[in-house]
């Protein structure tokens, strides 16, 4: 079943005429997402030759590519200036999800969309500024490279692109249901909780790989959730030990202020609800490891 | 720093005295002249806590401001020195309030946290105190109205007598938040004068540098005599490197896995003398020979690093663009590279990646294949 995204996902890229837009399509549509669309208001009625013969239709608005194709799935290759209007517009379209890959969107304009989505009530939004979300076999919605690792039964969820990608990597002999990467910004669409009780209900989903890093208290929160609502077997991994204080380390909302947000703090909450946490990300992929095979 | 919130205060019609900045103690003599005589000499520097270093200093004459100007420029504030003094006037103060706006990651919209109890971190407040804390959510949609400033007035119970003029500020204040792009803006005290009037008498604010696109005037704020020269370096080549305390040079793609990597060599470094990750640099996704022997450039020019750790997961650039890119990068630096690398190549095209840099035999480079065991060489050789 996977979470979010299956193998009946229709999918359309906003900004896929860009480099970046058109770069990450072709890998989309090589790991076999159904990409039935573009959006650019200035090339609309035109269509994009991909490699491996796919014919990609760009629409003038998000709202005529899903009137035309069925689309229920939106990946948004949009500059930072221009990333706002672009996921307004996907909401007020009512796709189910949209997945933003953005890096260095103003935290304002993702506050305003967020909530804006959130008062529509009809737009899961996943990100700013990650890989987006894949479901191995089945459909990819962003940048994660498909080819490192297999369709399987663990979940994952992560704030790092990299680290998806490590881990995916470590566990690629058992393979995922469904990897998302739910970005390191300030504010996100997507939270570890929502991720978390979406692979709790997926029959696919045996157990979680839980991937956090320094700043803000979404970790903790995730911990008290688990204790509460999660009975498939959960393992951590928190980055940022060595972090200094008041530093952004890559990520805008990788920061310690103060005595808050520290990766002890995080390591220590999920390990106080019984979260077995690596202190290093193969050590992390062992412990998952160990409870795969009983 | 202070000033600087200041003047963002002061254009958007907050009530402020900003004061004047100086650099040279000499200078303080006609700013305190300038200021009413009676002035506070305050340090300038990004790090909370200055008046309990001693970093604050009343001054009762211009005679006496120099003498304070020279106690206060240069001297230490946790690791932050004095480059700059605020010769403010002495505000005659009847009251101290605490207000902020910042961006609630947690409810993932804003908030607003004020006190009638100001003058002191409002942490200390929120736990000798809390119902003298007031927290009051914003909606990212609605932001600051007439309604909303009220409700803020009545929840901090501010005296009647400033409830008008609170709410005046308070929307001016929500001004610099939303125009400005802040994520903290931040006035403590905000304090009542004896003539009554509010006036911000002390400030911080955190710009969004995400939102920098649309505020060219926020790199004037940026300070190059404060900046570390090689963080500055960095930036000038847009790497994103932050200059850390240790021995073991840090590259690799992707934020996560570099403060990952920090993580794992510090845990190696415990067996190998306390060494530790000398910075933070990720070159992103590309990882071209170019971005390489930038990112090398930088830290190699680090006195401290006695050996380079470099890790890569090949995800969307396979590892054999990877190891093109070390290669290349090693030839384009020639004899500036003179530090052991150990280098670590995992995920697409390992195999070739691999391949290319053992057919390359450099004298420096030694590869390791998993994470955990490269850490604990590079942190052998920088222990050598």
């Amino acid at each position: 079943m996977a979470i979010f995204l299956t193998e009946n996902s229709k999918v359309i890229v906003q900004g896929m005429t860009g480099s970046e837009g058109m770069k990450h399509t072709q890998r989309m549509l090589d790991s076999g997402t159904q990409i039935v669309g573009g959006v650019n208001p200035r090339k609309a009625g035109t269509s994009v030759e991909f490699n491996g013969g796919a014919s990609v239709p760009v629409f003038g608005s998000v709202a005529e590519a899903m009137a035309a194709t069925g689309a229920d799935v939106s990946v948004l290759f949009v500059p930072p200036a221009f990333t706002k209007a672009a996921a307004i517009e996907a909401v007020d379209a009512g796709i189910g999800l949209a997945v933003v890959i953005t890096e260095g969107v103003p935290v304002h304009d993702t506050a305003e969309f967020r909530a804006y989505a959130e008062a529509k009530g009809t737009t899961r939004i996943i990100g700013p500024n990650c890989p987006g979300l894949i479901s191995p076999g089945k459909s990819n919605a962003g940048i994660i490279p498909a080819d490192i690792t297999k369709a399987g039964r663990v979940g994952l969820v992560s704030k790092s692109g990299t680290l998806t990608y490590q881990m995916m990597y470590e566990l690629r002999d058992f393979g995922f249901s469904s990897c998302i990467g739910i970005g390191g910004d300030p504010i996100i669409g997507t939270t570890h909780i929502d991720a978390l009780q979406a692979f709790q209900d997926d029959p696919e989903t045996d157990a979680i790989v839980m991937i956090g890093e320094i700043g803000g208290d979404a970790e903790e929160r995730a911990a008290a959730y688990i204790a509460e609502h999660i009975t498939k077997p959960v393992v951590g991994y928190v980055a940022g030990f060595t972090a200094p204080e008041g530093k952004t380390m890559g990520h805008a909302g990788a920061i310690v202020s103060g005595s808050s947000g520290t990766a002890a703090a995080k390591q220590e909450a999920l390990e106080a609800v019984g979260v077995k946490v690596g202190k290093t990300p193969s050590e992390a992929a062992q412990l998952m490891r160990e409870i795969l095979q009983g | 720093m202070e000033y600087q919130a200041k003047e963002l205060f002061a254009k958007h019609g907050v009530p402020v005295n900003i004061g004047t900045v100086i650099t040279e103690t000499a200078a303080a003599a006609a700013a305190a002249e300038e200021q009413g005589g009676r002035v506070v000499v305050k340090a300038q520097v990004k790090i909370g806590g200055r008046g309990k270093a001693g970093g604050v200093k009343l001054a009762t004459d211009p005679a006496d401001a120099v003498a304070k100007a020279e106690e206060i420029l240069g001297m230490d504030i946790k690791g932050h020195t004095v480059h700059r003094v605020l010769i403010a006037p002495a505000a005659d103060i009847a009251d101290e309030y605490y207000f902020s706006f910042l961006v609630d990651r947690a409810n993932r919209n804003y908030l607003c946290i004020a006190s009638i109890e100001g003058g002191v971190e409002i942490e200390v407040t929120a736990v000798e105190n809390p119902d003298a804390v007031a927290k009051v959510a914003i909606d990212p949609q609605v932001g600051v109205d007439d309604a909303k400033a009220a409700e803020i007035v009545a929840a901090t119970r501010f005296p009647a007598e400033v409830a008008e003029q609170a709410k005046d500020v308070i929307k001016k204040l929500w001004d610099v938040f939303v125009k400005e792009d802040a994520t903290l803006v931040e006035v403590n005290p905000l304090v009542k004068l004896a003539d009554g009037t509010l006036e911000a008498l002390d400030g911080k604010v955190s710009l969004d540098e995400n939102a920098d696109f649309r505020h060219p005037d926020h790199e004037d704020f940026v300070l190059i005599e404060d900046a570390d020269p090689l963080e500055l370096a960095a930036k000038e080549k847009g790497l994103n490197y932050v200059k850390l305390d240790g021995e073991v040079g840090i590259i690799g793609n992707g934020a996560g896995l570099v403060m990952s990597t920090l993580d794992v060599v510090a845990y190696a470094g415990e067996k190998h003398g306390g060494v530790k990750p000398a910075n933070f640099l990720d070159i992103g996704g590309g990882a071209s020979a170019e971005v390489m022997a930038n990112g090398l450039h930088i830290i190699i020019g680090d006195e401290q690093v006695k050996s380079v750790f470099v890790n890569v997961f090949g995800g969307i650039t396979a590892c054999d663009a990877v190891a093109h890119g070390i290669v290349g990068a090693l030839e384009k630096l020639g004899d500036e590279a003179t530090k052991p690398l150990v280098v670590r190549l995992d995920g697409n095209n390992v195999v070739e990646g691999r391949r290319i840099l053992n057919e390359a035999n450099h004298p420096l480079v030694t590869l390791v294949d998993t994470m955990d065991g490269a850490a604990d060489k590079a942190a052998e050789l920088a222990n050598a």
